[in-house]
């Protein structure tokens, strides 16, 4: 697949308090934020492990239900073997743990042409694609 | 069986790719093991108490003799551990008294998959693209997220059947294959589909139970015809330490909706299940916590699914026709050499000239949907070998078995043995035959031996008593086949562990190995159900009382068993004279088996 996401190292994050960027928290609920949407041109979900997956959801609800078009980032624990499933979920940015070695990032979208499933991207599953 | 397409054939090679690069990527030192971990057990491998297993996904149980074939040549090749790894095993295994660890075989699961328990990590990636060859693999068999999915051994074939739920399980596989925004829930996620009368897919006891239907009468405000198809839903079952029966969520949810509607159920999920703590952390917990609550929001987000976002995972017509056609009965079943008459005729003739044919007619042959067909069920419960195990040569004798009598077709069944669903009437001797030289044909069939045993402290990690001795010794003690037939019918589950892969939870008897002070003992349950005709409406076996030696269980089961025996009416089960009578009589048989401190010191 195409890779659309942004993959950042950690020291190209920029974390400095900007009003434009918001901070999710795991366990918030992304809908109640809809009326604060406005001048938001970031949200940061994070990864407190990378096998925690609530920020997927997060992502998905953001970009599918609130339409929200600005960059949703995702921060924390954020591996080589997430990256695929950040794009399909909604993510448009991801700072990937120190220490972690991006020359294996690539060739990961590279692999998948297509899933069955729909995603925020591709809203249709692949049967009911042209 | 379904076909797969070149996108599914593609698919299962790329994932079996991936596997290879994050392999790799570990063995250089690039990949740390704990990031390793989750990876490798998405795609079916767990590393055990000596060696890696590997869990291979067989979807709602279905297996091609050609597909058979290559798990035999991956027994016979790879299930093979380092010498240094054996040797260690049988050391450790033999101060608890297990002297044989097989070697170069596979077993089959209570998810009506295959298990290897030897195989290499270094040869694993090997293994996969073996398994892709044949349009197999180990995607989601491990791991917090859809598991695969099972179903009824005799879907397609069952006389009760009301909707083959085939074409609905394998649509299913591909929407939860690799999906993104599901790999990584708060635990892992079950999925079991029946569309018969009775329920032989345990659906109760799963994440997610589902029920194909017919609606009987419509309902014209739902849009709703008589005869529509349509799911009952049923949620937050499961069994592991808080066993609990599944809450219906929806009784009748039209066929075209159910991957939106899981979409919703599992969404909710994903947000509000516990996190904190492994043992609270499946959705049987949510749902039991949140009650109406978690019903409400599934309710509210699967109309935000249809309403907002379109409904995109609606199941069009056209999808499930190219699925469903590849469902059609096989070639070989339109064949039919001689009468139905005559075909009963011979098969009373051979039944009087031998008891044991006309008891494993009895026990192991089940009728069909085509009357000239059965389903016949291939023993894995026999002496020697532990329940579900079948070494390089059976798998390859299964796979001739099915290529000569079943249209090259098996399904794995979930209580661990193997069934050829396509045999005809007129070959069922001739199978038997093959059956009995091959070592398949204990007609035990949902008697006391055909019991249910998890792998245990023999092979699992996770494991706090082995499970294979104590089936064992109570396969040795059963081997009257007079006996067994006149105890009748009874569901025997036995687990290592409270994590339950044994389903001691539903078994009329159940057996749980637990860990006193670092010593094998077992908790022994009376009558739980799966959910069958024979169990009633599932439910948790209670507890008898304080746990027993290993010793012990044989002495306990037959104190029970002859409980049943001394109060039971005339043709009445066990499970029906324990529900009659009352726990308390067999309670007291159970706890009067234990022995005396003397005797157990001795």
């Amino acid at each position: 697949m195409n890779r659309t996401l942004k993959i950042l190292a950690a020291e190209d994050h920029v974390d400095d308090g900007d009003p434009k960027v918001l901070q999710l928290a795991n366990d918030a609920d992304p809908l109640a934020i809809e009326n604060c949407l406005q001048d938001v041109e970031r949200i940061d979900l994070v990864f407190p492990k990378f096998t925690d997956g609530r920020a997927y959801s997060q992502a998905f609800l953001l970009r599918r239900r609130l339409g929200f078009t600005g960059d949703i980032r995702a921060t924390g624990d954020v591996l080589i073997d997430q990256l695929v499933q950040m794009q399909r979920t909604g993510f448009s940015s991801a700072v990937l743990k120190e220490g972690v070695d991006a020359s294996a990032a690539q060739r990961q979208f590279d692999r998948f042409a297509a899933f069955y499933q729909g995603d925020a991207q591709q809203p249709e599953p692949l049967f009911a694609r042209d | 069986m379904y076909q797969y397409t070149d996108f599914d054939r593609q698919f299962v090679r790329l994932r079996a790719a991936q596997f290879r690069d994050q392999l790799e990527r570990w063995q250089a030192g690039k990949l740390p093991e704990d990031e390793f971990r989750p990876l490798r057990l998405q795609n079916g491998w767990y590393v055990q108490r000596y060696a890696p297993m590997l869990r291979v996904a067989v979807p709602y149980g279905e297996l091609s003799s050609r597909q058979l074939r290559v798990l035999a040549k991956i027994a016979r090749e790879y299930d093979e551990p380092e010498a240094e790894v054996y040797k260690n095993a049988i050391e450790t295994q033999g101060k608890l008294g297990s002297h044989k660890l097989p070697t170069h075989y596979a077993h089959f699961t209570t998810r009506q998959n295959v298990q290897y328990n030897w195989i290499p990590l270094a040869r694993s990636a090997d293994v996969m693209d073996l398994l892709a060859s044949v349009d197999m693999h180990g995607i989601q068999t491990s791991g917090n997220c859809i598991r695969n999915i099972t179903s009824d051994e005799r879907a397609g074939v069952a006389v009760d059947e009301v909707v083959d739920p085939r074409p609905y399980a394998e649509i299913m596989r591909q929407w939860s294959t690799l999906h993104p925004e599901f790999a990584f829930l708060p635990r892992k996620f079950k999925i079991a589909i029946t569309g018969a009368a009775e329920d032989r897919a345990a659906t109760g006891w799963h994440d997610v139970g589902l029920k194909l239907l017919k609606h009987e009468t419509g309902d014209a405000s739902q849009n709703i015809a008589p005869g529509d198809v349509g799911f009952r839903v049923q949620v937050g079952g499961g069994m592991g330490r808080t066993p609990i029966v599944g809450t219906v969520l929806r009784e009748f949810l039209p066929w075209q909706q159910i991957m939106n509607y899981l979409e919703a159920v599992i969404r909710v999920y994903n947000r509000y299940g516990r996190r904190d703590n492994i043992y609270k952390a499946r959705i049987k917990i949510l749902v039991k916590a949140e009650g109406q609550r978690y019903i409400d929001d599934v309710e509210a987000e699967y109309k935000q699914i249809l309403e907002h976002d379109g409904a995109p995972h609606t199941i069009t017509q056209a999808e499930f026709d190219r699925v469903a056609a590849s469902f059609v009965p096989p070639a070989l079943a339109q064949r039919v050499y001689q009468s139905a008459e005559a075909t009963d005729a011979a098969l009373r003739e051979q039944a009087a000239d031998d008891v044991q044919f006309a008891r494993w007619l009895q026990r192991n042959v089940a009728p069909h949907k085509n009357p000239a067909l059965r389903a016949v069920t291939l023993s894995f419960k026999r002496l020697g070998q532990a329940p579900g195990d079948a070494n390089a040569d059976q798998l390859d004798t299964v796979a001739a078995l099915a290529d000569r009598f079943s249209a090259g077709e098996v399904r794995v069944t979930h209580d661990q043995n193997v069934l050829l669903p396509w045999v005809h009437a007129e070959d069922l001797h001739a199978l038997w035959l093959a059956a009995r030289a091959a070592g398949f044909a204990s007609a035990n069939v949902h008697l006391l031996t055909d019991m249910i045993a998890c792998p245990g402290g023999d092979f699992c990690a996770l494991a706090n008593a082995r499970s294979i001795p104590v089936a064992e010794a109570i396969t040795e003690r059963y081997q009257d086949l007079d006996e067994l037939d006149d105890l009748g019918e009874i569901d025997l589950h036995i687990s290592g562990c409270i994590n339950s892969c044994g389903h001691h939870h539903s078994g009329h008897i159940g057996i749980l190995g637990v860990d006193k002070d670092g010593k094998e003992w077992y908790q022994v349950t009376l009558a739980g159900s799966d959910g069958s005709d024979l169990s009633g409406p599932a439910q948790a076996g209670k507890v008898v009382g304080p746990s027993f030696s290993a010793a012990e269980v044989p002495d306990v089961i037959e104190a029970v068993l002859n409980t049943y025996r001394d109060t039971r009416n005339a043709g009445e089960t066990f499970i029906d004279t324990l529900r009659r009578v009352g726990h308390d009589p067999f309670k007291a048989a159970a706890n009067g088996a234990r022995f005396k401190a003397e005797e157990a010191a001795a």
